[in-house]
């Protein structure tokens, strides 16, 4: 019988984030593609401001902190230094897509042989709860106590969507770790974004939906209720844009 | 010894190429040099100036308040510099382009229609060049044969056929 | 060695390509932009990369990439470019990256001008960002020190593991003198000096971090401690400045960068004039030459600092010399560029007023 072990290119120190959060499994997805590719000795992570500000304690391979929302300039950096290594960052949404949108959209135009793994949960969970760029209209945050008004704050950004139509993105796709067939299409996802760096055929994204229990005030399970009745119609999972850009 | 000089004209009448050249005239003569220019969003049809320095010794200041010698290419210019000029110093003016007649007795003025010139020889855009050639004859930084290795080291291979138009605007300049 | 005619900015960029620069990120702006256009047109072809980033917040995020994984790499850029930076310098100093960062600037505040100042010596020796930090400071004052320091800012930037910055202004930047490179060969740091890079472990050695986060005060305040230990070796070690006439000198004029080049052609018109004039330029502006700056004072009944800003290095001069002679000042600003004559007519005017 196959025993259950922690991937190698995951440290020994415990997560730090609240039961039902959906950081842990994308983390070990990630450090489960890094293993199976045999790659970890070659790889520098970039951790974005949030709340997985601290990945860098928790993946084995090099690790960089980066400034809350440059992470894909400093990935750049990383990259063009030493273009024979892989380099992932790893994002929240207030991270990516508002704070660094400029980052994001420029070194995905650039088609920047990075992978990037967006962790969209519309919520800026490390200050405690409020409105994201990605917050969906009606959700109440700290910051939309009445529900996040379009005339007023605008409407939720569809990264993937955005981002697939750049001619530098090799891979745009929308996943979630909802239950097991996803978090399958999830770590395929991550593998793709992983493999098109190694050909250095552009830029990947993969944006998981995932939850905040904590911050949306439910238990796990209704958390991942609420994904699913709310965030994937307003986020449809599937790929937005696939094909080697060199 | 030192000489300083102000160029200074329209942007596009190749002032900045004519303080190059002295800078480079000098360097060739392994003296310190300094070229310094006014710059800005007049890269086209605005006022541009340029401080040159030559000297034997380390220069001081590489911005020139009192030239030595002046080019003036157009009106305004020569309004600006004119009484900077040091007395017994060196006034070149374009009179093409300058209608004022110079009235400083302390200085020695030559007006040169320089642009009519160039137009005249078929020297399109060398009414500098030949300024600068009237600079050379009257100041004596330099002998001609000094100024075919400067062009050469200022005008890339690719335009290489310009070298012999900036010779022959130099000539007509000193045989003034 | 062949003397170059080449700008300021020209003789910066190829100064640091062969000190061993292989990564230069940066965003157009005057009048700093030829450092940028020859480090495009050079970089390729030493296997260095330039790239153009879409703002000056990334360009210096970029070089903090790059820094952390072990490679010599710099940005330029004018002062509101700098101000965007500071993020990213703050974030550099507080991971003990080294780097470097070339302000040539411009006339300030706001979107100011695009003339010559020196109004940025405050943002550069006193908060180059938030937090508690130093950067190492180098203010050249010729086309040749331009060459010079560039060198020298990334060997000391890599030794101290500080961000560097060169001080110069737009006249430095634009102006045309001959210049001699000391080698050929381009330098080829031994990665072997950066075990803490994070450039992929290769399975041989425990993980690298490159973090500026510490949530607990008191590990935070060790760190910060520790690094300001460094600043005190920094301080005992780096130190420069140039005296000129200052042995005998009765009116000490204190300047750096271009202008103290129209200071030292003033000095010696008052020397011309009878007047026991001398100049004290300081080259590192931080660490400031304490020492230098009293020595070249001893003699002095009064000093004066000339700048182009509102006087920002005077605070320095004055701390330098425990106020014990009096310090006036003279300077011109929003890229105004004070004249020879003006500077000595200052000199003439404080040699009158004698010690008071």
């Amino acid at each position: 019988m196959p025993e259950f072990r922690k991937p190698h290119s995951l440290t020994d120190v415990p997560f730090h984030y609240c039961p039902g959060c959906t950081h842990g499994i994308v983390h070990r997805l990630v450090a489960e593609v890094i293993d199976e590719m045999g790659i970890e000795g070659d790889t520098i992570g970039v951790c974005p401001v949030g709340c997985s500000v601290m990945a860098y304690d928790y993946f084995a391979c090099d690790m960089i902190e980066a400034a809350h929302g440059r992470a894909p300039a400093v990935a750049t950096g990383v990259k063009r230094g030493n273009p024979d290594k892989f380099v992932f960052t790893y994002q929240g949404d207030g991270d990516l897509a508002a704070i660094g949108t400029a980052e994001t959209v420029h070194a995905a135009t650039r088609g920047e042989n990075i992978t990037v793994i967006f962790i969209n949960n519309t919520t800026y969970g490390m200050t405690g709860g409020q409105m994201a760029p990605t917050t969906l209209p009606g959700q109440v945050t700290q910051t939309t106590p009445y529900g996040r008004n379009p005339d007023v704050e605008g409407f939720p950004v569809r990264v993937c969507e955005m981002l697939s139509t750049l001619s530098g993105v090799a891979l745009a796709e929308r996943v979630t770790v909802t239950d097991p067939a996803n978090i399958r299409k999830a770590k395929a996802a991550i593998r793709k974004g992983f493999e098109f760096q190694k050909n250095k055929q552009g830029f990947s994204i993969i944006e998981v939906l995932s939850t905040c229990p904590t911050n949306w005030g439910m238990s796990p399970v209704e958390a991942i209720n609420w994904l699913k009745e709310n965030m994937i119609p307003y986020y449809p999972l599937g790929v937005f844009k696939e094909g080697a850009i060199r | 010894m030192t000489t300083e000089a102000i160029l200074a004209g329209f942007g596009g009448q190749g002032i900045l190429f004519a303080g190059k050249l002295l800078a480079y005239l000098g360097l060739n003569q392994d003296k310190q040099v300094s070229w310094l220019p006014s710059y800005g969003p007049e890269m086209r049809g605005g006022t541009a100036n340029c401080s040159v320095c030559l000297s034997d010794h380390p220069i001081g200041s590489p911005y020139v308040t009192d030239p030595d010698v002046l080019i003036a290419m157009n009106g305004p210019s020569y309004d600006k510099f004119i009484d900077s000029v040091k007395p017994g110093g060196i006034a070149i003016i374009d009179s093409t382009l300058v209608t004022k007649e110079c009235t400083r007795t302390d200085i020695r003025s030559f007006r040169i229609p320089s642009t009519e010139l160039a137009a005249q020889h078929g020297l399109p855009g060398m009414a500098n060049i030949i300024l600068v050639g009237k600079l050379i004859k009257e100041t004596g930084i330099a002998v001609i044969d000094a100024v075919r290795p400067a062009l050469e080291k200022m005008i890339p291979p690719k335009k290489a056929n310009l070298i012999e138009a900036n010779m022959k605007a130099l000539a007509l300049g000193m045989a003034l | 060695m062949e003397r170059n005619l080449m700008k300021g900015n020209e003789a910066l960029a190829e100064a640091a390509i062969r000190a061993g620069c292989k990564g230069f990120f940066g965003y157009p702006i005057t009048p700093q932009t030829e450092i940028s256009a020859y480090m495009a047109k050079r970089m390729p072809k030493v296997g260095g990369v330039f790239l153009q980033a879409e703002s000056e917040i990334a360009a210096i995020n970029m070089v903090y990439g790059c820094a952390s994984s072990g490679v010599r790499c710099m940005t330029s850029s004018s002062s509101p470019g700098i101000s965007l930076k500071s993020e990213g310098v703050s974030y550099m100093a507080g991971s003990d990256l080294p780097c470097v960062i070339v302000n040539v600037m411009r006339g300030g505040p706001g979107l100011g001008g695009i003339q010559p100042s020196q109004s940025d010596y405050w943002q550069a020796t006193r908060a180059l960002g938030h937090g508690d930090f130093q950067i190492l400071v180098f203010a050249p004052s010729s086309v040749q020190e331009m060459a010079d320091y560039m060198g020298k800012a990334f060997d000391l930037s890599d030794k101290y593991r500080m961000p560097a910055m060169i001080l110069a202004d737009g006249l430095l930047g634009q102006m045309m003198e001959p210049v001699t490179f000391g080698s050929e060969e381009i330098h080829t740091p031994d990665p072997a000096l950066k075990p803490w890079a994070t450039n992929g472990h290769g399975n041989k050695r425990k993980h690298n971090i490159v973090n500026s986060l510490y949530l607990q005060a008191e590990e935070l305040e060790n760190l910060v401690v520790e690094r300001f230990k460094r600043y005190e070796i920094v301080k005992s070690e780096v130190h420069e400045a140039e005296c000129y006439r200052t042995d005998d000198a009765e009116i000490v004029v204190a300047a750096y960068g271009s202008v103290a080049r129209l200071a030292k052609a003033a000095v010696d018109l008052a020397r011309e004039a009878g007047i026991k004039a001398g100049l004290v330029r300081p080259i590192t502006l931080w660490p400031f030459p304490v020492q230098e700056v009293k020595d070249a004072c001893r003699n002095a009944k009064r000093v004066l600092c000339v700048e182009m800003s509102m006087g920002q290095m005077i605070e320095d001069v004055k701390l330098a010399l425990d106020c014990r002679v009096p310090v006036d000042f003279y300077g011109r600003t929003g890229g105004v560029i004070p004249k020879p004559s003006a500077i000595l007519e200052q000199i003439k005017i404080l040699n009158e007023k004698g010690a008071e």
